[in-house]
C-alpha cells in the first residue's frame, strides 16, 4: 500500500477542513491498524498553498512543478480524503479549481471519503449535491459515509462527528485494502499503434 | 542544425504606447522580419496559419511566395498547417506551388488547431481532430506521391483518377513535420511515416517536452525508421535579449505582463523557470538552448518565437541583430559532441539526392 493523501481546501491556517481531513486520516489509520494492516504514510495537500499555481494553471496551462507533484500525489495515492469548506451551497472555488484541472482518469477507481466543514448543519447538504456528482464524473470509488462537521460538532458532548469519523475511516480502510487503485497512467503511457488509427 | 524563426502573427497593442498595428502593418512587418532572418543568417522562417482574430495569418503560403521572391537562401516554413479544417487537396496544390516558385525552399508542419470554434466555420468538428488529422494527411501524401489518385474516406468527397497540380517539384513531396503539444497519437504518426516530430515547448517545461519526444523517438525506431536518436526533432521557443541581461528583463517585462498568451498570470520569473522563455543576455540565451540538446538528444531544428505580444518592428529587427551575434557559437554549441551519425534535418537538395 502506498500513500493516504487528505486534500483540503480550508481557507484558514489551520482550518476545521483540515482538522476533519486529519481526523479521517488518523480514523483510517487506526482501522487498518486494528485490520493488522501496515500504516500507510499520510501526505496532506493544503489547496491554499497551491491557489496561486492552480490559477496560473487555470489561465495559461502551465503546470508548476509543484503542481505537477501535487497531482502525482494523488494519482499514486492508495486512498484519498477530500475535505471542502462549503461555501453558497456548495465546495469552495478553491478545491473545484483543483479537481477541474486533475487529468480526467486520475481518481478512477480510486478509493475516496468525502467530508465538508461548514457553519451548520444545513449546509451538508452540499456534499450530496456537489461533491458527490464530482467524484462520480471522476470515476472514484466513494466511501457510503461522508462526513459532515458543523461548527456546533466540534463543541458537542454527543459523539455523534466522532461516529461518523471512525465509520467513514473504516469504510476507507476496506476499500483501500480490498480494491486497491493502481497508479495513474498518464496520456503517454497507452499510444494506439497508428495501424489502428489509420484503420477508423 | 536549423536555427530559425516562427510566428504566430498576433496583432497586440504594445503596451508601452498603446499602439496597436494594423493588419497591413504586421502583415508587412512579417515579410521584413523574414528578410532580416536571412540576413542574420538563419536557416528557417516559418508562419502559423489562424482564422480568428488577434492573428493576420490565414494564407501562409500566399506570404512565403512573396518572401521567397525576396529571399535566396531561407527555407520557408509554416507553424503550423491546418490538416484538420484544410482540405488536403488544396494542401497539396498550394504547396506544391510554392515549392516550385521557392526553388524547394519549403517544407511545412502539420498541426490541429487547438481553437474550437474555427472547426465549424470550415465545416469541421474539433472532437474528430485526431481523426482528421489522421485521414487528411494519409490522403495529402497519397497526392504528392502518386501521380493518379483514386481514393474514398470519411471526410471528404472521393477521388476518382484525380491528378493533384503542380507535381511536386522534381517528384519530391516537401519534407513535413507534425507539431504537438501533448497528443502522443500525432508523435506516433509522425513516427509511423518517419516525418520530423515539433514540439512547440513554449509554455511547458523540459520534462514534458522531453516526454513527448521521447515517445516519437522510440516509435520511430519501432517503426523501421532507424535507431531513436536519428530521429527528426524540432522545438520552440522563446527569448528576449539585451547585451546587458537587466535591460533585457525591465523592457521586456511590461510586455510579458500584459501578453494575451503570458499576461495576468504567473510572474515573468516563473514563467521563465518553467518555460523555455528566456530574457537575459545573448549568453544567457545561448546557454539556456543549448541545455535543451542534453534533454531531449541532438536534434534538427530550434525555432524561436521572437514577433509576438507587441513588440515593435525595430525591436524584433534588433532581436534579430542579437541572434545572429550569437548564432556562430550557438551552431558550434549544437555540433560539439554530436556523433557523425546523426542526421540533418531533410531538405529538398537531400531529399532528391536521395531518391536517386
Amino acid at each position: 500500500m502506498s500513500h493516504l493523501v487528505v486534500i483540503t481546501a480550508g481557507m484558514g491556517s489551520p482550518s476545521s477542513s483540515r482538522l476533519l481531513g486529519d481526523r479521517l486520516a488518523d480514523a483510517t489509520l487506526t482501522a487498518l491498524g486494528a485490520a493488522g494492516q501496515q500504516a500507510p504514510e499520510v501526505r496532506v495537500l493544503e489547496l491554499r498553498d497551491l491557489a496561486v499555481e492552480l490559477a496560473t494553471y487555470y489561465t495559461s496551462h502551465v503546470p508548476s512543478t509543484k503542481l505537477q507533484e501535487a497531482f502525482d500525489l494523488v494519482g499514486t495515492a492508495s486512498g484519498v480524503i477530500a475535505v471542502s469548506p462549503v461555501l453558497n451551497a456548495g465546495v469552495n472555488g478553491l478545491f473545484k479549481l483543483f479537481f477541474d484541472l486533475l487529468d480526467e482518469g486520475v481518481l478512477k477507481g480510486r478509493p475516496v471519503v468525502l467530508a465538508a466543514t461548514g457553519g451548520t448543519a444545513r449546509h451538508s447538504l452540499a456534499i450530496d449535491q456537489a461533491m458527490l456528482p464530482l467524484f462520480f464524473y471522476l470515476k472514484a470509488t466513494v466511501a457510503p459515509t461522508a462526513v459532515f462537521a458543523a461548527t456546533e460538532d466540534w463543541g458537542s458532548a454527543e459523539a455523534g462527528l466522532v461516529r461518523r469519523i471512525e465509520q467513514a475511516g473504516a469504510e476507507l480502510a476496506e476499500l483501500v485494502t480490498t480494491r486497491p487503485a493502481t497508479d495513474y497512467a498518464d496520456e503517454f503511457a497507452n499510444v494506439p499503434d497508428f495501424a489502428s488509427l489509420l484503420g477508423n | 542544425m536549423q536555427i530559425g524563426i516562427f510566428s504566430v502573427s498576433d496583432i497586440t497593442t504594445d503596451p508601452t504606447t498603446g499602439h496597436t498595428p494594423s493588419e497591413n502593418e504586421r502583415i508587412k512587418a512579417s515579410v521584413a522580419i523574414a528578410k532580416k532572418a536571412e540576413e542574420v543568417g538563419l536557416d528557417v522562417y516559418a508562419i502559423g496559419e489562424h482564422h480568428n482574430e488577434p492573428f493576420f495569418s490565414s494564407s501562409p503560403t500566399t506570404t512565403l511566395g512573396y518572401i521567397a521572391a525576396q529571399t535566396e537562401r531561407i527555407l520557408l516554413s509554416t507553424a503550423t498547417t491546418l490538416i484538420t479544417t484544410n482540405d488536403p487537396v488544396k494542401i497539396a496544390e498550394d504547396f506544391a506551388m510554392l515549392q516550385h516558385l521557392a526553388d524547394g525552399r519549403v517544407d511545412l508542419m502539420m498541426g490541429r488547431g487547438n481553437t474550437g470554434p474555427v472547426y465549424p466555420w470550415f465545416g469541421k468538428d474539433i472532437r474528430q481532430g485526431v481523426d482528421l488529422a489522421v485521414e487528411n494527411y494519409a490522403l495529402l501524401r497519397q497526392l504528392w506521391t502518386e501521380d493518379v489518385v483514386n481514393w474514398q474516406g470519411k471526410f471528404r468527397t472521393p477521388l476518382q483518377g484525380f491528378t493533384s497540380t503542380p507535381r511536386p517539384l522534381d517528384g519530391i513531396a516537401p519534407f513535413v513535420w507534425h507539431g504537438s503539444i501533448r497528443t502522443p497519437e500525432i508523435a506516433e504518426q509522425a513516427a509511423y511515416y518517419g516525418d520530423g516530430f515539433f514540439h512547440n515547448h513554449i509554455f511547458w517545461n523540459i520534462e514534458h517536452t522531453k516526454r513527448m519526444v521521447d515517445l516519437y523517438r522510440r516509435r520511430f525506431e519501432h517503426h523501421g525508421h532507424g535507431p531513436a536518436d536519428t530521429a527528426i526533432v524540432g522545438l520552440g521557443g522563446q527569448f528576449f535579449m539585451r547585451r546587458n541581461s537587466q535591460d533585457a528583463v525591465n523592457e521586456f517585462r511590461p510586455y510579458f505582463d500584459v501578453a494575451p498568451v503570458y499576461g495576468h498570470g504567473p510572474s515573468m520569473e516563473d514563467f521563465t523557470a518553467q518555460t523555455p522563455l528566456t530574457v537575459g543576455s545573448p549568453q544567457q540565451v545561448l546557454e539556456r538552448y543549448l541545455s535543451y540538446s542534453d534533454e531531449v538528444g541532438h536534434y534538427q531544428r530550434q525555432l524561436f518565437l521572437i514577433d509576438h505580444a507587441g513588440l515593435p518592428l525595430k525591436t524584433v529587427l534588433e532581436q534579430l541583430d542579437l541572434l545572429g551575434e550569437i548564432l556562430p557559437e550557438l551552431r558550434k554549441g549544437y555540433a560539439a559532441g554530436r556523433p557523425a551519425h546523426i542526421p540533418e534535418a531533410p531538405t529538398h537538395a537531400s531529399l532528391v539526392e536521395k531518391a536517386r
